[in-house]
């Protein structure tokens, strides 16, 4: 119990203060960086309070290809040093006022949202699990059962999204000669090969 | 006076609730803040979608339903894709323009 407390408070005080670095670092591979220490440290909450499955998806997903894509773009593009060469813009002071008010004014209705309840005291670590099978044994069991339509339109999803990525990058190069495979394979016997009678001391004219 | 230091020491939803809207807040006052580039507006949505997956992880927990969980793989997923697509779509602006400063993304005049 008070471990539990004790590790929620760290990592979560540690997820608060990341997120905070994330939208207001000055480096863009900062903000990177510190959005990967986000997702680790709410992993390992997710691990903590039971959902380990979730918890080492997360990891792998976020960290291990989000964030990664992230940086790849971040430093092909080599955006971190543009904040050095232009000067902070005028409306970024209103646009800090509006956006703080924003901000704080859905934290506080989601406050009154979530106090707004009553909860029957911790709500993990007491409780004995259903079955002994471990989190992922009883994930598997519903998402390939019940959930299996919207487990292959998720896959659909990352396939569409994977064809977009690609397309939308792909640019097609000019004045190289390229294989076309379709005129390869329909070439035929006699629009490729003739017999020619060839004439003493005359040789053969090759067209091209 | 026990009961209230129990109180005090123990972490119910209500907690993993907090946090998460401390996360989805500060996810929208980076979109709001974006003073650099798209890619921070980018990071504020991926946080804006953890937010939303801790309150769906934790009231799994809290009602023993692993649909939540369930969804949150699903959420997971489309943060994925949008990821790939949104920096796609931002690799070929800077290749066209040479720059993707927020200020300089004008071109729909909204």
């Amino acid at each position: 119990m008070l471990a539990h407390t004790l590790f929620f408070h760290f990592f979560s005080l540690i997820a608060v203060f990341s997120a905070l670095m994330v939208i207001i670092s000055k480096n863009t591979v900062y903000s990177v960086f510190f959005l990967i220490l986000v997702f680790v440290s709410v992993s390992i909450l997710f691990i903590m309070i039971g959902a380990e499955f979730l918890g080492m998806i997360m990891l792998i997903v976020y960290v291990g290809a989000v964030a990664v894509l992230f940086l790849f773009v971040v430093m092909m593009l080599n955006v971190s040093d543009q904040s050095i060469r232009k000067p902070p813009r005028k409306g970024f002071i209103n646009n800090i006022s509006v956006g703080s008010i924003v901000g704080i004014i859905i934290f506080l209705e989601l406050l009154i949202v979530i106090s707004g309840w009553k909860y029957k005291g911790s709500f993990m670590l007491e409780k004995i699990p259903i079955s002994n099978l471990s989190n992922t044994h009883v994930l598997g069991n519903v998402l390939y059962t019940e959930y299996i339509h919207l487990f292959q339109i998720a896959g659909m999803i990352l396939l569409v999204s994977m064809i977009g990525a690609i397309t939308l990058t792909f640019n097609k190069r000019e004045n190289i000669k390229r294989q076309n495979y379709f005129t390869q394979i329909q070439r035929e016997k006699s629009s490729a090969i003739s017999l020619v009678e060839v004439e003493n001391d005359k040789g053969v004219k090759i067209d091209d | 006076m026990i009961r209230e230091l129990k109180l005090m020491i123990e972490i119910t939803l209500e907690h993993y609730l907090t946090l998460a809207a401390i996360i989805f807040s500060i996810g929208i006052i980076g979109i709001f803040l974006n003073r650099k580039n798209v890619i921070i507006i980018l990071m504020s949505i991926e946080l804006i979608l953890l937010a939303v997956n801790i309150n769906l992880v934790s009231f799994s927990i809290y009602l023993q339903d692993l649909a939540g969980q369930i969804f949150t793989m699903f959420i997971l997923t489309v943060a994925a894709a949008e990821a790939a697509v949104g920096l796609a779509i931002i690799v070929i602006y800077y290749k066209k323009k040479g720059s993707i400063y927020v200020e300089k993304i004008s071109s729909l005049k909204g």
